[in-house]
Formats: structure tokens, C-alpha cells, sequence
């Protein structure tokens, strides 16, 4: 079984324009939506109380939210949670409150009507935490992205490098502009998830780059919008495999690793297809327009390759 | 040329083995198990009472499979497994009766477990399960924060109090020695009494820095830490408060309990199995201290006792009873100089008693007290998230050397008993909050186990298939390197000990996903290969020759994110993190070294090798298949 048989380069640079345009506007749209909506974000960055609540019968979720509201709390929720029978309620931090005793005060005002209600998970993160999680956070971001920029640095020769990095944050900024836009849940996996994909994006984004430079050293005539082409269309086998590959398993957890895993693999899926895109549209078009030549490439493959002789 | 010298072949035989072999034991599960735990600080569980209690076992007849001691510190636990609930239960009840003479007062918690149902042979080799997070398993996970400038107040208040019989030793008139916010400060009539001052107290005090001041007409010494001893007393509160959560939670009789450092002021408490939050909250969340301060009973003192007012200087605390008690304010120990109380009887009069040992500072400053103090009340007070009460008010009978104090008097055995709790309980350094917390029932732990496996067996499985129908051998291969890194991770997950948590499972299933990018460069570059005419052993070759720095340099960014996550990360994330990298450095070994074995063990002797097994190879020109 051979998916592609692919009889002549495709002319994968054809429409780059018109792509990169469109990346410029959904990267713009979704910088405009971070910066106006903001994230949902989990308790775990923003402090507060989660109570999962499991009910005998379906869950009274109008009781619940006037019981709640009894006791004080503005700017709270209650909802469903995967089964009709599950709650899930959500309590922001209240200043000068025993913010530890907050679930327990919940759990016994709801048990006041329903006695065989049970907790099934709480989940408590005062403000400081969470503070320094959201510092942490930035961190580990800032960091993956010197880091791979310094790598890229290394690998390559600076315009194949700089194109490798635009691609892959304009991934990681739509993931996060979904996110936005959505108003899905941002919680710590979810942020694992987002940076596992930069990994991942940049790494299909060496894969291409890497024959680019090898199709620059075989091919000594071709023009570089063939070159790229043919580098692309001998790596889309590949590409698409593995990302299947991948995919299923996303897929996998997406359907059957619970709330939990849920969003996590969600921002997997969008990364997963971005990162295609990216490194096929945004980081091969890119190095194109800034003019990339087989002399940027060519001196710097003999000293690094370790390429094999053949006999 | 696609041959493994011998020596390749056993290193990735080994690495099967090995990985095998520290895999297993969390193939057995686990069966039902009792735990033997000291109830109080002073009980030792070490090697004599693991034979004791084996002792009593073999008496009852109750056959263990297995029996371990473990030291965690000073804390020992006993663990005793046995192959069903009902001799779990037999051996629990004979044991307590055993070990607990005076049930009301036990020196033993005996509390339901369970454990590795591993061979014996296998955990002696130091092959355990993975262990489990509490996510996986259920429980309450707490980080607290010690409040550290508790700890230094506290610090300075018994410090002004050493500096004031430092100073009277020295027999230097001064007019106050105080706490002034986070310093000492002591205040002398001239200038002379305060520079002899400032010698003495150097000598006396070497952890305090003096610096010399003037007020008004008054001449003034600040006595601040260095910033050495700041350090120091920060890091012992933090060794107390640990210790005094142990000591509590043992009375609670969790099983496994984790009691860490994380940072500098923080604590993390890891109660697996327990379902009553409340009561735990209870018994960390107290933030107990205590303080000993003298009983003013004064005859004015009486007299605006009765009044209802409180005299400057003096405060004000109520006794168990509700009688209130006029105190000064001065603190002459605090909780942190205190190192045991115990209940007892007096030798003689065989009155019940609270003991007391007071570490070797707190022992010099009760014998000074004591003195010049005979026949007055010194009250210990215990102040409980703010507010003070005074648990025992006994009248000093003669001057106490040595550091052991026996409180005596109108008490009964329960009463002794509870008052020495209390002061046990009360022994934290420094007043603690709960900043953060975690529950998981035992059956959202169990559901997410079953989630976690189930997308990552589902994902695996159609991986596999997928991979087998498109490359045939080459893709039962790749499955073969797949299942030999998840053993791999599995085994070194268990090895270390590393905590796996729901998002490691998530861990392990995308590096699953994503390590199949390594086979399928490899097996993709050897079609290719085929493609450009080379012969079959030469594609095999060439493949995989130059797929492996592709290969390394995708994983190279991976590594970099993953190491991100494990600097950085907390909670989640890091348990994300770290089967994240470890995932990532067996793939590169499996998917490069495994699999190469196997395509070398069975290809590599055939000498006139005509095609291979990796799925149809298309040429674009022949126009075949």
C-alpha cells in the first residue's frame, strides 16, 4: 500500500501568497482576540475553588446555583460535567474568607437537601499560587522559544531560521487565539499541550527545511520555487503519515481520556494541523520571499551533514 | 553491511531484560496489606518491633506473604501482606490488641493498606510499581505555606528573653529588653551600662548582630539575625513544622503519607486514601503555637482582674475552665524550645503528670525562671489560630535544672493525656495556611487509570495496525520498537519512582504518537532508496543512516520543551514533563538501536537479499503495481 503516487513535483508554492496572507489575517484575528477576550482561565492560574459534585439522580443544577447563592458568592458557576449526574462548581477566591474551609461550607449547604451527594473532587489554588504558576508559565514559554531560536540559530543559516521561528509562533499564537475565541478552558495541561506542539511544529519544520538544503546541494540548476517544491512534495508522505499517526492517538485521548485530557488533546489537534500548514506554507513561502540562494545553503551542509559515502 | 557486532545485539537484549524485569511488578497488582506506625513522637518502629509484631503474627497463626520495614528518617513504618481481606482484618485486630496495651492511650496506629502484590524475589532486586499520583489513586494533596516571619517574631521574643538573663548574669542595669517589630531591643540609663552591654551580649547571643543607637535621653542596643542565622532559623521551623506533621498524621494512621519540603517555606502533604477531608484539614490546619508567659497574681493585678480591666503590660488569657488569667506579656519559651510532652505518673505520689523536655536553651532559661520565680504561676499558653488559652497554670515548687519539667497537681490520667497532646500538637514553629488543595475520590482516580490506559491502548492499537498494513514487516517492526519504549518508560518510571500522574499517562500516549515520526522517517527514506535503484541491504542501510540526524534533531526540539516543562512546571506539568523526556530519550534509542536489530537479525545474513518487506515501493516511471 503506497498512499502518494505523486508523479511530478507539486507546485506547493503556487498559492503561498494568497496562504500567507490568510496566516496574516487569522494570526492578526487572533492576536486581536487574546488581547480583547483574554483566556478563560483555570483556577489553577487565577486562584479559587473547584468542587466536582456526584449526584444519585440527575443533578438539581438550579438548586445547586440558588444554594450557592445563599451562601454569598457572586461570580460563580455551576455546570454539567460529562454526565447529567456530575457538577461541576467553580468559587472565585473572596478576599479576607478561610478560603480552605470554602468547600466544605459548599459540600454541607448541598448536602443540607440531597444527603447522598458526593464530593468527588476538590481542587483549591489561593491567589499567590496561582500568581506564580502564571509567572512559571511565561517562563517555560520564553524559555522553549530562546531555546529553539538558539537551536534553529545553530542548525541553520539565519533565513531558513527566522522563517522556521515566524512559523512556528504564528502556530502557537492561533492555538491560543482559539482558545480565546472559544473561551475554552486554559488550564496547566492545556499549556504542556501548547508547548509540546511548538516542539513538535518546529521539529516538522526541520524536516522540510533539512531537504530544502539537501535538494539545494543535489539539484545545482533548479530554480529555488522548484527546489523548495520538490523538497515538499518528497516529504509529504511522511509528513502525512506520522501526523496521522499522531493524530489517532490525539484522537484517542480527545475521545476516550475524559475531562481531563479533553482540552489538552484539543490544543494537540489544532497544533497538530497548524504545524502541517505552518511549515509547509509559512515557513518554506517565508524563506522563499527573504530570498534564500543555494550559496546561503550549500558552504554550511559540508561542515555539519554527517552524510554518508556511498560504495 | 546491516550487521550488529554480537556486543549491540546484547545491549539491546539487556535493555529488554532489564526493562522487563523492573516493568513487572506492576503487572501484579496489589492485595491487602497492615501497617504498623508509631502514634507518638517517642514510640521507635525499627527492626526489634518488625520481629515483635512478626512474633505475634506467627502466635495468631496468621501467615503474612510478605512483611517490610521502612525508614523514612526517624519515622519507621511496618507493612505486613497477607492474601485476603478477611486475614488482613484477623492480623489488624491481633496486632492492636498486641501491640496497644492501653487502648485509650495506643503506642501504635494499626491501620488497613495496601501493597505491591510483587514476588518477594523482585522487590528484594528493588523492582517496585510505578507509583501512583494521587490523581490515579485518590486522596488529599495540600501544599502549605509556613509563615516565616511567625517563625523569626517568635524567634526574637525568646531571644529578648535570653537577653535579658544574659544580662542580668552580667549584672548590667538596663532599663527594657524587647521585642522592637524584627529586632531586639534592649535600653540602658548610659552610655557605659550599654557599651559593657553590647560585649556581653555579643559573647552571649553570637547569632545576633548588635548595632548601637540613641533615643532621646535613652541609649538603645538593636540586636537583629544575620543573615546566616535568619537562614538557619528559617530552615528549622520548616524541619520542626515537618516533623510535628508527621507526629500528627501518624495519629491519623494514613497509609503512605508524603510529608516534603518544596521551596523554601513551603510544605507538601500527600494523604493517599483519605476520604475525610475534614478531619485532615482539621489536624493540619491548626495553627497552633505555644508560648509560656509568668501569671500576674498580684494583689492589683486581682484587684483589675476582677474589675474587668487589664493592666498595661499584662494580657489577658482564659484557662480551660473559662477563668480568666492576667499574664505578662513577656514570652519566656515558645513551642520552639519545647521537644516532648508526655503523659506519666510521679514516682512517689503516683499523682498523673505531663513531662516535659525542653531542648538545651529552653532548659537554661526555665532553671533562670524557676529561681527567681519560686512559689509563683508560670501559664503555657496555646495560641490556636490567634487565640490563646491557657492549658496548664502549675505553681513553681523550686528551681528546675536539666531541661525536664513534671507538671503536677489536680489532674486526672485523661486530663494528663490531653494536656500532653496539646503541647505535642502545639509544638509547630511557625503558624502554617493550606495555599493549596487537592481532592480526588477514589473512584475518579480509579475512572481516570481506566481513561488514561484506555486512550493510550486504543491510539497504540491503531497506530499498530495502520503502520503493519502500510509496512508490512518493516511496520511489525516499528511496532515492536513501540511496545519496547513503552516497557522502557515503564521500567524507568518505576525505577526512579517518579510519580505518574494522569497527564503522564497523556505523556506516554503522545510520545507514542509522536515517536512513530522516527520509524516512519526511517522506513520512508528506505522506500525512497529502493526508489533510486539502490539494492535492498544498501536501502536498509542508507535509510537509516540518514533518517538519524533528522531524527535527533527533531527530537532535539522536543527535548528542549520538555525540559522547559520540568524547570518550570508544577503539579501537572511536570509529571507531563517528566515522562515527556524520558519518553523521548528511549524512542531515540528504540526507533535508531531496536529496531535496527531487528531488521539486522533478519536481514542481515542474507547475502543475495532480492526485496523486502516494506510495503508496496512505488516507481513513479516503471508504472508497476
Amino acid at each position: 500500500m503506497e498512499f502518494f503516487r505523486i508523479h511530478k513535483t507539486i507546485p506547493f508554492m503556487r498559492p503561498a501568497l494568497a496562504l500567507n496572507i490568510i496566516s496574516l489575517i487569522t494570526f492578526l484575528l487572533a492576536v486581536f482576540f487574546i488581547a480583547t477576550r483574554g483566556f478563560h482561565l483555570s483556577i489553577e492560574f487565577t486562584g479559587g475553588t473547584v468542587m466536582e459534585m456526584h449526584y444519585e439522580q440527575s443533578a438539581p443544577v438550579d438548586d445547586i446555583r440558588s444554594a450557592v447563592d445563599a451562601l454569598g458568592y457572586r461570580d460563580f458557576q455551576v455546570q454539567n460535567f460529562g454526565t447529567s449526574k456530575d457538577v461541576m462548581i467553580r468559587l472565585p477566591v473572596r478576599a479576607g474568607e478561610d478560603t480552605a474551609a470554602q468547600s466544605q461550607t459548599v459540600l454541607k449547604e448541598l448536602q443540607k437537601a440531597h444527603p447522598e451527594v458526593r464530593l468527588q473532587r476538590v481542587e483549591f489554588v489561593g491567589p499567590q499560587v496561582g500568581q506564580e504558576l502564571l509567572h512559571n508559565a511565561l517562563k517555560a514559554l520564553a524559555f522553549c522559544v530562546i531555546g529553539i531560536l538558539l537551536y534553529l540559530a545553530v542548525r541553520f543559516e539565519w533565513k531558513l531560521a527566522a522563517s522556521c521561528a515566524i512559523a512556528n509562533l504564528h502556530d502557537v499564537v492561533i492555538i491560543l487565539g482559539f482558545f480565546s475565541f472559544f473561551q475554552w478552558e486554559f488550564s496547566l495541561s492545556v499549556l504542556a499541550g501548547v508547548l509540546a506542539v511548538l516542539g513538535y511544529s518546529v521539529n516538522e519544520s526541520v524536516v522540510v527545511m533539512d531537504r530544502i538544503r539537501e535538494n539545494f546541494r543535489k539539484q545545482r540548476k533548479a530554480p529555488v520555487r522548484d527546489i523548495i517544491d520538490a523538497a515538499i512534495t518528497q516529504n509529504i508522505s511522511r509528513t502525512i503519515i506520522t501526523h496521522g499517526s499522531t493524530q489517532m492517538m490525539v484522537l484517542s485521548m480527545f475521545f476516550f481520556g475524559g475531562p481531563t485530557l479533553h482540552n489538552f488533546s484539543l490544543a494537540l489537534t489544532i497544533g497538530i494541523w497548524f504545524g502541517i500548514y505552518s511549515s509547509v506554507f509559512v515557513a518554506a513561502a517565508l524563506s522563499m520571499w527573504m530570498g534564500i540562494k543555494r550559496e546561503d545553503l550549500v558552504k554550511h551542509v559540508k561542515k555539519d551533514g554527517p552524510e554518508v559515502e556511498l560504495g | 553491511m546491516n550487521r550488529y557486532p554480537l556486543w549491540k545485539y546484547l545491549i539491546v537484549l539487556a535493555a529488554v531484560l532489564i526493562g522487563a524485569l523492573y516493568a513487572l511488578p506492576n503487572l501484579f497488582g496489589e492485595s491487602p496489606a497492615v501497617q504498623v506506625a508509631g502514634a507518638k513522637a517517642t514510640v521507635k518502629v525499627d527492626q526489634d518491633t518488625l520481629v515483635h509484631a512478626e512474633q505475634i503474627l506467627k502466635q495468631a497463626d496468621i501467615p503474612s506473604t510478605a512483611s517490610s520495614l521502612e525508614m523514612n528518617g526517624p519515622v519507621g513504618t511496618l507493612r505486613f501482606r497477607f492474601d485476603s481481606t478477611d486475614t488482613q482484618l484477623k492480623a489488624k485486630d491481633e496486632l492492636e490488641k498486641a501491640l496497644n496495651a492501653d487502648p485509650k492511650n495506643p503506642n501504635y496506629t494499626v491501620a488497613l493498606n495496601l501493597m505491591s502484590a510483587s514476588p518477594n524475589w523482585l522487590t528484594a532486586l528493588g523492582a517496585n510499581p510505578m507509583y501512583l499520583g494521587l490523581d490515579l489513586r485518590g486522596g488529599v494533596h495540600f501544599l502549605l505555606q509556613v509563615d516565616m516571619k511567625g517563625a523569626l517574631t517568635g524567634r526574637y521574643d525568646s531571644m529578648s528573653g535570653e537577653a535579658r538573663s544574659a544580662l542580668r548574669d552580667a549584672k548590667i542595669k538596663f532599663d527594657d529588653v524587647e521585642r522592637n517589630q524584627m529586632s531586639v531591643r534592649a535600653t540602658f540609663a548610659t552610655e557605659e551600662a550599654r557599651d559593657a552591654a553590647s560585649n556581653a551580649l555579643r559573647r552571649a547571643i553570637p547569632e545576633l548582630v548588635f548595632s548601637p543607637a540613641r533615643a532621646g535621653d535613652q541609649w538603645l542596643l538593636d540586636g537583629k539575625l544575620s543573615d546566616t542565622a535568619t537562614t538557619q532559623v528559617e530552615s528549622n521551623a520548616l524541619k520542626q513544622n515537618i516533623q510535628t506533621l508527621h507526629n500528627r498524621i501518624n495519629e491519623l494512621g494514613v497509609a503512605e503519607p508524603v510529608i516534603q519540603q518544596q521551596g523554601a517555606d513551603r510544605i507538601v502533604v500527600e494523604l493517599p486514601g483519605v476520604q475525610d477531608i475534614a478531619k485532615a484539614k482539621e489536624i493540619l490546619g491548626r495553627t497552633a503555637t505555644l508560648e509560656i508567659h509568668m501569671v500576674d497574681d498580684s494583689p492589683s493585678a486581682m484587684a483589675a482582674l476582677s474589675q474587668g480591666k487589664v493592666p498595661f503590660g499584662l494580657v489577658q488569657y482564659k484557662d480551660t475552665d473559662g477563668r480568666p488569667l492576667l499574664l505578662r506579656r513577656q514570652v519566656i519559651l515558645t513551642g520552639e524550645n519545647l521537644q516532648d510532652a508526655q503523659p506519666g505518673r510521679d514516682q512517689q505520689t503516683q499523682e498523673p503528670t505531663v513531662n516535659l523536655t525542653l531542648d538545651s536553651k529552653g532548659a537554661r532559661i526555665f532553671r533562670d525562671v524557676t529561681r527567681d520565680n519560686i512559689g509563683k504561676r508560670m501559664a503555657i499558653v496555646l495560641i490556636e489560630n490567634g487565640k490563646g488559652q491557657v492549658v496548664t497554670a502549675p505553681v513553681i515548687r523550686s528551681e528546675i535544672p536539666g531541661g525536664h519539667v513534671q507538671i503536677s497537681g489536680a489532674m486526672t490520667a485523661q486530663e494528663s493525656a490531653d494536656v500532653s497532646l496539646l503541647l505535642r500538637a502545639g509544638a509547630l514553629a511557625a503558624p502554617m495556611r493550606i495555599i493549596e488543595e487537592r481532592t480526588i475520590g477514589p473512584s475518579l482516580g480509579a475512572a481516570n487509570i481506566r481513561q488514561g490506559f484506555d486512550s493510550t491502548l486504543y491510539g497504540f492499537t491503531a497506530i499498530a495496525i495502520f503502520i503493519i498494513l502500510y509496512y508490512h514487516l518493516f511496520g511489525l517492526f516499528s511496532t515492536l520498537g513501540l511496545s519496547f519504549n513503552v516497557l522502557l518508560v515503564v521500567a524507568i518510571l518505576s525505577m526512579l519512582q517518579a510519580t505518574l500522574t494522569l497527564p503522564g499517562i497523556a505523556a506516554m500516549a503522545l510520545t507514542l504518537g509522536m515517536a512513530i515520526d522516527a520509524n516512519v522517517l526511517i522506513n520512508e527514506r528506505i522506500r525512497e532508496e529502493l526508489r533510486e535503484g539502490y539494492s535492498p541491504q544498501q536501502a536498509i542501510h542508507l535509510g537509516f543512516e540518514r533518517a538519524w540526524t533528522t531524527i535527533f534533531d527533531s527530537n532535539l526540539t522536543s527535548l528542549i520543551v520538555g525540559v522547559a516543562l520540568l524547570a518550570f512546571g508544577t503539579g501537572p506539568v511536570r509529571g507531563f514533563a517528566v515522562v515527556h523526556v524520558i519518553g523521548l530519550l528511549t524512542s531515540m534509542f528504540t526507533s535508531v538501536v531496536g529496531v535496527r536489530a531487528l531488521a539486522n537479525l533478519y536481514y542481515g545474513r542474507k547475502r543475495k537479499l532480492k526485496a523486502i518487506s516494506i510495503g508496496t515501493v512505488w516507481h513513479p516511471n516503471k508504472q508497476q503495481n
